[in-house]
């Protein structure tokens, strides 16, 4: 199965991305029917190129948002600006989003971002296609 | 004292899929302890080791994080809701 995330969509994390560089961004995508609709770019409390924490408070705000849009949580992004477009150790232990897919952004090399999308489930990471539109 | 716990997806298997739980207290710690009661498992991964909140776990009291109320200690009133939201986390191993 191949997931579609729109190119404006898709834009708005890599300039998100580029923006905060070197450190890690992160944020969220939410989705009507089914279909992503909307990124939240939120704060990385951790200010770190090694590691990212969505701010707590933004996130409980969000998810409420959502609860009240009748919206899903599409993806959790964040971006790696040192190495591959893959989950971390760390990444995996802290999947706890299991209805959310886990999409990486390597900016390892900035002029050519790579993204690649994931389910993070009990430990095990399986690839899905990821189709930018 | 009932209040309303909100579960994130990732316990809700715990509670017969339920979003949204009813326990009781008068303390956060109290209410977890009921909520585990009724829904066996379901405050496993939210308690560390060591007896306090697991460090990658939020809880809000009223949209008010209980670490900067008292955390376990919290008091809870009737119609309280308790939202249980675990961190978004990442980053080199």
């Amino acid at each position: 199965m191949v997931s579609e995330l729109d190119g404006v969509l898709y834009k708005e994390i890599v300039e998100q991305g580029l923006r905060e560089f070197p450190n890690e961004c992160c944020g969220l995508i939410a989705a009507e029917d089914g279909v992503p609709a909307r990124v939240f770019p939120m704060t990385n409390a951790d200010a770190s190129p090694a590691t990212y924490r969505l701010d707590g408070k933004e996130q409980l705000k969000v998810f409420d948002e959502l609860d009240e849009r009748g919206w899903d949580l599409w993806a959790i992004y964040h971006s790696h600006t040192h190495s591959d477009a893959y989950p971390s150790e760390t990444d995996t232990r802290l999947a706890f989003y299991p209805e959310a897919r886990y999409i990486v952004v390597s900016l390892a090399d900035r002029t050519d971002p790579i993204a690649r999308s994931f389910w993070i489930r009990d430990g095990v990471i399986t690839e899905e296609e990821l189709s930018i539109a | 004292m009932p209040v309303t716990v909100k579960l994130p997806t990732i316990l809700r298997k715990f509670a017969d899929d339920q979003a949204r739980v009813t326990a009781e207290g008068a303390t956060l710690g109290e209410v977890l302890k009921d909520l585990e009661s009724r829904y066996p498992g379901v405050t496993k991964n939210v308690l560390a080791d060591g007896g306090g909140l697991h460090r990658f776990i939020n809880v809000y009291v009223n949209d008010e994080d209980v670490r900067y109320l008292g955390s376990l200690e919290t008091a809870v009133a009737d119609r309280d809701v308790v939202s249980i939201l675990p961190a978004v986390a990442g980053g080199a191993p």
